[in-house]
């Protein structure tokens, strides 16, 4: 028991001493020389072809069309099925990825190193909303505008970004938390705070007036464009406690639309898997239950550090897709987070509940005692493939995961 | 089928985008209506609602800030219905702070979180998981009432050997009652507060003690529940032994009061081994036992009730209680049907003591089982045992588990009383006297007559003299005591 109390303190005493900057944005290729041809990366624990939801299919043939590594998109898919593109999870190369969470070669992704320890974490920069690649979109007008982050906003910002030095997330989080974001669903705050940051160094570097204001428009006309950021902040601040021998602090949660994994960091890499869920929420005009594919994307890791519904009393809007929507419900949320965390960050707080702070550290002994299991705030893809995304809501980490992770650490600690 | 899409725009109101996710969803189920939204006018936004078939010219001339409702219904009719609903959705008034949620823990750590000072656990989970969660209670140095029952004999020795040496205390498991430093635990009442300490294995033994004792003017400093098996053999009195230490070194408790089936001897010589050597009086209330040994402090008492009178220093309760009213003797046998456990059996004892033979589902020393009992014995029955509750509530929770065998009581002519108690208190049903009352108001005219007693005081929400008025209007006789009341029904019986 002491062992575990020990190694759980300084996982989180890790996790707090992070100080996560967004330094570069650069093509995967340069960033993870490991990506290597025909190699696909995508969202949440190891999946084959064979057992991929429609959306994530979607994504992996529009993927394969964008690197050219197939003509058309059915073409894309026999390749795929035929077993000639690898498939691996974005979490086994240090990126993370919203949604299906597709990273190739050619896609640009935002970095983000923790100074205290001298990791980096990459994911790739958010599409915008509507038919986009993440939620399984793969036409003409979603693949045209990942060519144009790849070719334009991806090399702007990378330069505008290594010109600044870098910018540091941790106290943009805290402001974004008190101006109401959560930073899974609600990115309205410190996606401002980002633009407000970076667009002089913008200025700079871009010299195509044009091209400028285009680059603008787009993150300003984004409210979510801060996801991707918090989600590669996410990835760089856990990183540095996993593995440490002994700790039920979770290192990782993330879904592929078919799984739920999570990782332990008293049990290093090992992935404990359980079908997915289906979110609760609410959904867009012409859309309902019907349409909607199970949980789906690496964007748990905002949850993993204490972010998206563990903050959900920061954002009382965001409740509204499960319940009443008033700011007490948001407030049950998160306090009821606080049963299965080991902390409460002493820099990410929040003013209503007198700045508590977020709770931290999810232990999955508390989860599997409490029969609390983490609350997760999501977009919903339609399970069609190409269609895209078609509601919000909240969906909970099934508790297999949990128990499972839960009898591998008392194993190996040998206690039975 | 035709549809019919309506538009309306609101300018200059605001609303949040998954508030209106939700509004629209409640439009989107009322009746004729196919699709529904409600959306700020964004251009954006303006596309969904086109991609959706649902935008019109009102709302394809909206602007960012206007508000845009969008149906598509089966019939005008339903689409102008729809409009009225979002229309009385967007004006109603938003809900005050103090009708949301309210954040409850779900486990101790939380809870201590929340309240860092508590010094004592109360623990209600199904029996399997009672002992964990007492032990976690007390190595966070939590003293812990345990009120689920079906906890294995050999955890419960464990926790408390545990709790001994951690210099805490464990109430049960089984502990209905108790009431520490004027707070009542479960099922208990509002009793006075004063210089008498109690410790029982007893929930309703407990609860007729000090009610008796709070309602004849005296006053309780603490009473301490110790679980129905504490006196057993296998747990050896471990936390009566720590009770009367507590108790003993109370210096607001003047005298002590001990209730409990009778204890094994073992038991009962190492428990009154430890009263011999306090300085306090002890009242000793062994039910079924006929007499003990005991030190000098110590003084014996049959029934609950004689166990308060002697906690008041002999004063008499309800001295001559005569009831109002005149009943002619009637041939037959005694019929009871109790809620609580330890009124059931001082209901036996005091029959028995009269003379009558008396069977039980929870036979005291003195009656018989009722499976071997014949049609000429008084039938007391425990309906809080667990053959009766097995899926069902506690009768003191919801009385009505007896109507049946109530009315069939009081239409058959081989019974001459029926026997009742009635408990109010914490945890007790709002108003058992007039469901009673309602129930005898069925029940033909002429039947056998009742006696009751009301177990409480009447600061307790029920109000003690309301329930005995409630009870005396049906038609009840009513007691001023429980072992009264069996006395009364004795008395009733033509020999």
């Amino acid at each position: 028991m002491r062992i575990i109390e020990e190694a759980n303190r300084e996982a989180v005493r890790r996790l707090f001493d992070g100080d996560p900057v967004l330094v570069d944005v650069a093509p995967a290729a340069e960033l993870i020389p490991s990506l290597g041809e025909r190699m696909l990366l995508h969202a949440g624990p190891p999946i084959a072809w064979e057992r991929m939801c429609g959306p994530m299919r979607g994504a992996v043939a529009g993927a394969v069309v964008f690197e050219g590594w197939a003509p058309d998109l059915e073409a894309a898919e026999a390749l795929a099925r035929s077993g000639a593109v690898a498939f691996r999870p974005n979490h086994d190369f240090g990126a993370v990825g919203p949604m299906t969470g597709m990273t190739t070669r050619s896609m640009p992704l935002m970095v983000v190193e923790n100074r205290r320890f001298g990791n980096r974490a990459y994911c790739a920069l958010n599409e915008g909303l509507g038919k986009v690649m993440r939620f399984g979109g793969n036409d003409a007008e979603v693949l045209a505008r990942l060519a144009w982050l790849r070719d334009v906003l991806g090399p702007a910002l990378g330069e505008a970004l290594r010109a600044s030095g870098g910018i540091a997330l941790k106290p943009l989080i805290a402001r974004g938390l008190a101006m109401g974001d959560e930073m899974h669903q609600r990115n309205v705050a410190c996606t401002s705070l980002f633009l407000r940051q970076i667009a002089p160094w913008l200025a700079r570097t871009v010299s195509d007036r044009e091209r400028l204001a285009d680059i603008l428009a787009f993150i300003g006309g984004n409210d979510q464009f801060f996801l991707n950021i918090a989600m590669a902040m996410g990835k760089a601040l856990t990183d540095p406690a996993r593995s440490i021998e002994g700790s039920s602090v979770v290192t990782a949660m993330c879904r592929n639309g078919t799984d739920f994994g999570i990782r332990v960091s008293g049990t290093g890499d090992t992935w404990f898997v359980a079908p997915v869920e289906m979110p609760q929420g609410l959904y867009f005009p012409g859309f309902s239950e019907a349409d909607a594919n199970p949980d789906m994307g690496d964007s748990a890791i905002v949850e993993t550090v204490g972010l998206g519904g563990f903050a959900m009393a920061a954002a009382p809007a965001v409740v509204g897709f499960v319940g009443a929507g008033s700011a007490a419900d948001a407030a049950v949320f998160t306090r009821s987070m606080s049963e299965i965390t080991v902390a409460e960050n002493p820099e990410w707080t929040i003013p209503s509940l007198d700045f508590a702070g977020v709770p931290t550290g999810i232990d999955v002994r508390l989860v599997v005692e409490t029969g609390i299991a983490p609350a997760i705030n999501t977009g919903i893809a339609h399970k069609k493939p190409g269609i895209g995304q078609v509601g919000a809501g909240v969906v909970r980490a099934p508790m297999a995961c949990f128990t499972q992770a839960v009898r591998a650490l008392a194993e190996r600690l040998g206690v039975t | 089928m035709s549809v019919f899409i309506v538009n309306e725009v609101r300018k200059g109101l605001y609303l949040d985008s998954v508030a209106l996710m939700r509004l629209s969803r409640e439009v989107a189920g009322l009746p004729g209506v196919v699709e529904a939204a409600l959306m700020m006018g964004t251009p954006a936004n303006r596309r969904i609602l086109a991609e959706a078939g649902l935008l019109a010219e009102e709302g394809a001339n909206a602007q960012g800030n206007d508000l845009v409702i969008a149906l598509k219904a089966e019939s005008r009719e339903a689409a102008q219905a729809a409009l009225h609903a979002a229309r009385a959705r967007l004006d109603r008034p938003r809900a005050a702070t103090g009708e949301a949620a309210q954040w409850k823990p779900r486990s101790l750590r939380a809870a201590l979180r929340a309240r860092p000072g508590a010094t004592l656990a109360l623990i209600s989970v199904p029996g399997d998981f009672a002992a964990a969660e007492a032990r976690k209670a007390l190595r966070r140095g939590l003293h812990v009432m345990i009120f689920s029952d079906n906890v294995p004999v050999a955890q419960e020795r464990a926790l408390k050997e545990e709790a001994r040496a951690l210099g805490r205390l464990v109430m049960g498991p089984d502990c209905g009652t108790a009431i520490i430093n004027g707070v009542p635990l479960a099922f208990a009442n509002r009793v006075r507060r004063g210089d008498i300490g109690v410790v029982g294995a007893s929930g309703t033994g407990i609860q007729e003690v000090t009610c008796l004792i709070s309602e004849a003017g005296g006053g309780i400093s603490h009473a301490i529940g110790v679980g129905g098996r504490d006196l057993s053999e296998a747990i050896g009195g471990l936390s009566t032994l720590m009770a009367i230490d507590a108790l003993d070194a109370d210096p607001g408790t003047r005298r002590i009061v001990l209730i409990s089936k009778p204890p094994h001897p073992d038991v009962a010589r190492a428990v009154l081994e430890r009263v011999s050597r306090s300085a306090k009086p002890f009242t000793i209330c062994f039910l079924g036992q006929k007499e003990a040994d005991l030190p000098p402090n110590a003084r014996f008492a049959p029934t609950l009730k004689a166990a308060a009178e002697d906690a008041l220093d002999g004063r008499r309760i309800s001295e001559g209680f005569q009831p109002g009213v005149s009943v002619p003797r009637r041939e037959g046998v005694i019929v009871g049907l109790f809620s609580g456990g330890t009124l059931c059996g001082e209901a036996q004892l005091v029959l028995a003591s009269q003379g009558r033979r008396v069977a039980s589902n929870a036979p005291v020393p003195g009656s018989e089982p009722l499976a071997s009992a014949g049609a000429s014995v008084d039938r007391i029955l425990d309906l809080g045992a667990d053959e009766f509750t097995r899926g069902r509530p506690h009768p003191m929770i919801d009385p009505s588990v007896r109507d049946d065998m109530l009315l069939k009581a009081l239409a058959d002519p081989g019974v001459a009383v029926v026997l009742l108690d009635v408990v109010i208190g914490y945890g007790a049903h709002p108003d058992p006297a007039g469901h009673l009352a309602s129930l005898l108001a069925t029940a033909a005219p002429g039947h056998v007559p009742v006696v009751a007693s009301v177990t409480g005081t009447e600061a307790d929400r029920q109000s003690r003299s309301r329930q005995i008025a409630t009870l005396e209007r049906a038609g009840v006789l009513v007691a001023p005591s429980n072992a009264q009341a069996a006395e009364l029904a004795f008395a009733l019986c033509r020999a």
